[in-house]
């Protein structure tokens, strides 16, 4: 009604549909945290030292003591690692959302004409990529105590795209967490007993079979244990439909949930 | 009101029970600067935030160039440039990669970034350091570049909300010369303070704000003038002293002993008169003053009167300019 902005503010504007942007947000915001994760790696070293103690633990002192029916357990325990680790790694993008909050940058993100999503979108899926190296990392680690992939490298790939589909999955409940708390250490402590029920009531170390009734049930129809039955199938052989669909269904059934709650929150975060 | 850039009308917020903004109306024409002055809590900073479509107000309406903050909030970010107190930029990117990471998400065409980042690294004097990562800086270096970032997108209007707080004096007074250029480029500029003197300095107008409420507005020289008066403040050897020349001076205006005990404060309307008179009053009481000086109300001053209690704390202590002695202790004026 009043004035036009100046002529250079319009001319230097790149145009794109809505969606084109969303996607363009993202990735410009993915790229920012990739530069950031790979110029600070100890996140990238801390996301692999907890799992790593696990596999000693569980290989060297509990393994001994643990028989699992039809598996030799280093191989049933890696594919639990796994999980466990894309899990726990999400903490990092409430952590990393937290800290932009704190520190204002979402205050700026949120007063520039970007993409709503973007924020969001961007650092679940640099938090993707870091799960990505971090797979890489702890399947080698897996090798190193005597892990083998008695399936396909096809298989194994689709093993690896279930983690991941899974940590994203993790990460955008993470992102309601981070967003919710406003700082990294609340957004940590809120987020940890969460997922030490998730991963350590699940069959991510043991069978659920010994596990008394109530517990049982509650473990054998949660996420985790759906995730993880999906990669142990890819990386051991068995029936593998059935768990490969309920995995990658509780994966995105929790995006579905979850991202647009992050969003909304994203919206009025303050 | 066509030739307002900003505009605000009954603006009104509440976080739970407590009013951040109680019916506020502003505007600010184009290529002015409007400083908002008010202590912590004022409701300043949540001015800016819904004006900066950040936050969403319970009540009236707020529009920068005619796009209203409700129904059009892309095209309220489009023209406007926000830079904060917290200094939002990145300290695991450089310089040169926070500006770029602007420019991207501002959706300036890919071959603008890079030229205006470096444009703008060159003249906020960040050259040297466009290359090292933003934690290496200086708390003023980060306000430039904070300030920078804001202008990436060239925006019409800008937002700045506390831009010195926390910055030593050469910091603050860097970035005010960097803030007035902008000025004199003809941006249009929302300023908020807790500083009198930034305020003073930087802004056309300014609008005192305390309690979510504007108390006061006008230039800095009308806003002075509101006091309508001289002050002249004579300092004497003792407690004793300076209350035996306050009940004498009552004769020649209203006058008040300060918090340091020794000083009395004197407001006239005829500062050549009464400076004679004062002489001549003290002279026969057989007081001989320290120093006596005569000087024009300041904002803090003006502060004090309109809002009952004093300034930011420290905004007159040490950092901001050398006017202000031991004054602050004075209570309202006539």
């Amino acid at each position: 009604m009043t004035s036009t902005a100046p002529a250079e503010v319009t001319s230097t504007l790149e145009h794109r549909s809505k969606l084109g942007w969303a996607v363009q947000d993202a990735l410009t915001v993915a790229q920012r945290n990739l530069v950031a994760l790979f110029r600070v790696p100890t996140t990238l070293v801390f996301s692999t030292v907890q799992p790593v103690i696990f596999v000693l633990m569980f290989r060297y002192v509990f393994g001994g003591s643990i028989t699992v029916p039809g598996f030799r357990y280093v191989d049933y325990l890696m594919a639990g690692i796994f999980v466990q680790t894309v899990t726990f790694g999400s903490i990092n993008t409430g952590i990393g959302l937290a800290e932009d909050l704190s520190k204002g940058l979402i205050e700026r993100f949120r007063s520039l004409a970007m993409a709503r999503s973007a924020v969001l979108a961007g650092r679940t899926l640099a938090d993707a990529v870091r799960n990505v190296i971090v797979i890489v990392l702890m399947v080698s680690v897996g090798f190193l105590v005597g892990f083998r992939v008695h399936t396909n490298v096809a298989s194994f790939l689709g093993a690896v795209l279930l983690m991941v589909l899974f940590g994203f999955a993790m990460s955008w409940v993470m992102a309601l967490i981070g967003l919710s708390t406003g700082n990294a250490e609340a957004a940590q402590a809120a987020a940890f007993p969460m997922m030490a029920v998730l991963v350590f009531a699940s069959n991510a170390f043991v069978s659920t079979r010994r596990m008394p009734g109530p517990l049982r049930a509650y473990a054998e129809h949660q996420p985790v244990t759906a995730a993880v039955d999906g990669v142990r199938a890819l990386l051991n052989g068995g029936p593998l439909a059935g768990k490969v669909l309920g995995s990658a269904a509780w994966s995105l059934a929790i995006v579905a949930v979850f991202a647009p709650l992050a969003v909304r929150r994203y919206r009025r975060a303050a | 009101m066509g030739d307002a850039a900003i505009l605000v009308e009954d603006l009104g917020k509440t976080f739970g029970e407590i009013v951040a903004l109680d019916g506020v109306d502003l505007a600010v024409p184009e290529g002015t600067v409007l400083g908002l002055l008010g202590p912590n809590g004022a409701g300043k900073t949540t001015a800016v935030r819904i004006l900066t479509t950040i936050l969403r107000p319970d009540r009236g309406r707020a529009a920068v160039l005619g796009h209203d903050v409700a129904t059009d909030p892309d095209g309220v970010r489009n023209v406007i440039g926000l830079a904060g107190q917290f200094a939002a930029v990145d300290g695991n990117l450089t310089g040169r990669e926070n500006l770029r990471l602007v420019g991207r998400l501002t959706h300036q065409r890919k071959a603008v970034v890079g030229p205006r980042a470096d444009e703008l690294l060159e003249r906020f004097g960040l050259s040297d350091a466009a290359d090292r990562t933003v934690r290496t800086y200086s708390g003023g270096m980060r306000r430039r570049l904070d300030l920078a970032a804001a202008l990436v997108h060239k925006p019409p209007v800008l937002f700045l909300d506390e831009p010195t707080t926390g910055l030593d004096p050469r910091g603050r007074n860097d970035l005010w010369a960097v803030i007035g250029e902008l000025v004199a480029d003809g941006m249009t500029l929302l300023l908020t303070t807790q500083y009198l003197e930034e305020a003073e300095r930087l802004a056309d107008r300014i609008m005192v704000i305390d309690g979510g409420t504007v108390i006061a507005e006008g230039t800095a020289e009308e806003l002075k003038h509101r006091l309508g008066n001289t002050i002249i403040e004579v300092r004497l050897a003792d407690a004793g002293a300076s209350q035996a020349a306050r009940a004498r001076l009552e004769a020649v205006g209203a006058a008040e002993v300060l918090d340091d005990g020794r000083t009395v404060a004197l407001t006239v309307g005829d500062a050549g008169r009464a400076v004679l008179e004062v002489v001549r009053t003290l002279d026969s009481a057989g007081l001989t003053p320290e120093w006596l000086t005569v000087r024009e109300p300041t904002l803090d001053d003006v502060f004090l009167q309109l809002t009952g209690h004093k300034a930011a704390p420290g905004a007159g202590e040490g950092e901001a300019p050398p006017t202000g002695r031991g004054r602050r202790g004075r209570r309202g004026a006539p």
